[in-house]
């Protein structure tokens, strides 16, 4: 069913879900929403399942008609959401009505904001995924970015009974000095990684879906070491050094690289990564393998933890709480964030 | 090295891609014998599929695992990828399949074929001769969906990539970058030199096979008139 018209789109707008996976091997990279955490909670505010798709947002956001009555929610950078022109609350709820104008601004804090609507953004499946990949002109809407005049589908769903909202400290934080931990490798052996990771890199503005040049002080390659490596797959996070030393982050839009990766940001600091603008700084932090798996099993059990919570929303209501301010809960919440 | 030098490490090296990628690397040249090895292994991996394993990337010569940190880790998966390298050394390799490709090696289509031509003190007619003699062997897919990295360009065709990149290749394009010869599958800005087109689709995201080719096939070019170009072009396949 009809669900919003597009009156400005903003510069880069797409529709993501969690991703096109199994087609690596083929050059089909996984693509979907950037910021998975925050994209995921939008979702899972709303009511949606995991695999429901979303908008994303990027530096801007738009103005759109709404055709029917939905939930939404908008998460991840603060673009100051409004509903005929009153501000609302991000991390929140919404329900909105036909004809409701929603305005999203250009971007306060972090890069990427994602907008879940009950039932999901509605495109055809194409390789497994709704997530666009411009690359490709696939997926999405026709593959591309969105344009004044695009109509937004949107799947079936039930509106939840009340509002619901992330509580404040449970926001993330989008600051503009980040730390990226990560796993030194494939290629650590070629470089000098006691520079890489004592260094702090400034964002450049060469920085897309398809990765993040950095600037900063040069990664030496040891001199023995060949300047490219036989071009092999990257998966998201790895870091490639060309040539002139300065790190390339690469993301979920390539597949191949051919230049040698002095190691990998994990997994669940992506997110903290695509809500880098340029001029932010960033640093490295090495990690072994054993400290990410246990950062990724924390970070899988806390949203766990928030969907379980959000499945008893019935009885919470019924006892005139929302779910994320029972205090049984958000002790648990804390101790997770605390070792994350 | 020298040219007999056995291109496979003794024993094969594990490297970490991040918290879920792990590496198995065989060797580091680009060598028939190691890619079907590793094409091999990337078979019996999809067969018997280790539980917590999400992908299987192959390469020149490594294979990339990426796997759930909730079910399994490099601890677990290592030493059954080993057992399995070991099982397969003696295993006879499968004869490759081929597929042929019609390619329209018209100056309209192939921008430089005159240039390519020309730099090597060859007529046109000859290059496209050069260039269809070979079964090139498809080492790896990736870059685009479904671009071909092939091996066997004849060392009579290899020429420096254009000095500006085009900001539009046309999709099945068919190009030269110094050592090596691949078709663009999708339309993309690109620095190879252009020599003709393939009216085939190599990437199609609703047939029920997206990507046409497949590492580990040997690919034969067979040159086509513009007539027939369009023939088939009409076609859409």
């Amino acid at each position: 069913m009809k669900a919003l018209k597009v009156i400005s789109p903003g510069p880069f707008t797409t529709v993501q879900d969690r991703g096109r996976f199994g087609f690596q091997s083929l050059g089909v990279p996984p693509c979907g929403m950037l910021d998975a955490w925050a994209g995921g909670l939008a979702n899972l505010l709303v009511g949606n399942g995991p695999d429901a798709a979303v908008l994303e947002f990027t530096f801007m956001g738009g103005q759109m008609e709404v055709m029917d009555k939905f939930c939404l929610a908008v998460t991840g950078g603060d673009m100051k959401l409004s509903i005929n022109d009153r501000p609302c609350a991000a991390w929140a709820t919404h329900m909105v009505q036909t004809g409701d104008i929603l305005r999203l601004g250009p971007v306060h804090s972090g890069c990427r904001t994602y907008m879940a609507v009950t039932g999901g953004i509605c495109v055809p499946d194409v390789m497994g995924s709704r997530s666009t990949y411009t690359g490709a002109a696939i997926g999405g809407l026709d593959g591309r970015i969105l344009a004044a005049e695009d109509i937004l589908e949107r799947g079936q769903g039930a509106f939840p009974d009340h509002s619901r909202a992330l509580p404040e400290e449970w926001i993330p934080k989008y600051l503009s000095e980040i730390v990226l931990r990560a796993i030194p490798g494939p290629q650590d052996d070629y470089f000098e990684t006691e520079t890489f990771f004592n260094a702090a890199f400034t964002v450049t503005d060469k920085a897309n879906r398809m990765g993040y040049r950095l600037k900063g002080p040069v990664v030496l390659r040891k001199p023995e070491k060949p300047k490219s490596i036989i071009s092999e797959p990257s998966l998201p996070g790895g870091v490639q050094i060309p040539e002139d030393g300065q790190p390339i982050i690469l993301l979920a839009e390539q597949t191949v690289g051919g230049y040698a990766k002095i190691a990998t940001v994990i997994s669940s600091d992506i997110p903290k990564l695509a809500q880098a603008v340029p001029g932010d700084w960033i640093r490295f932090e090495a990690v072994t393998l054993a400290r990410s798996h246990e950062i990724y099993r924390q970070k899988a059990a806390l949203f766990r933890e928030i969907g379980k919570a959000g499945l008893g929303v019935k009885t919470y209501a019924a006892m005139g709480k929302t779910f994320f301010s029972d205090p049984v809960f958000r002790q648990r919440m804390e101790r997770y964030m605390i070792q994350i | 090295m020298t040219q007999a030098a056995n291109p496979f490490y003794h024993t094969p090296i594990f490297r970490l891609a991040g918290d879920r990628g792990l590496l198995m690397e065989l060797g580091n040249v680009i060598d028939p014998a190691i890619n079907a090895r590793i094409l091999y292994l990337t078979g019996r991996l999809s067969e018997v599929l280790p539980s917590g394993v999400e992908e299987i990337i192959p390469t020149y010569c490594a294979v990339i695992l990426i796997y759930d940190p909730i079910t399994t880790d490099p601890e677990t998966l290592i030493p059954r990828l080993t057992a399995l390298n070991k099982e397969l050394n003696d295993q006879p390799l499968t004869a490759p399949c081929i597929v042929e490709l019609p390619v329209c090696y018209h100056p309209d289509l192939g921008f430089d074929l005159a240039y390519v031509a020309k730099i090597h003190d060859l007529t046109p007619e000859e290059v496209v001769e050069i260039h269809t003699a070979p079964l090139y062997p498809i080492y790896m897919i990736g870059f685009t969906p479904g671009f071909p990295y092939l091996g066997g360009l004849s060392e009579r065709l290899h020429t420096p990539r254009l000095s500006s990149p085009r900001t539009h290749v046309p999709a099945g394009s068919v190009g030269i970058a110094n050592n090596q010869t691949g078709i663009y599958p999708i339309a993309s800005p690109g620095g190879w030199q252009v020599i003709g087109q393939c009216p085939v689709k190599l990437f199609d995201p609703h047939r029920e096979d997206p990507i046409l080719l497949s590492s580990g096939s040997l690919l034969k070019f067979n040159a086509i008139s513009l007539d027939e170009f369009r023939a088939l072009k009409e076609e859409n396949l």
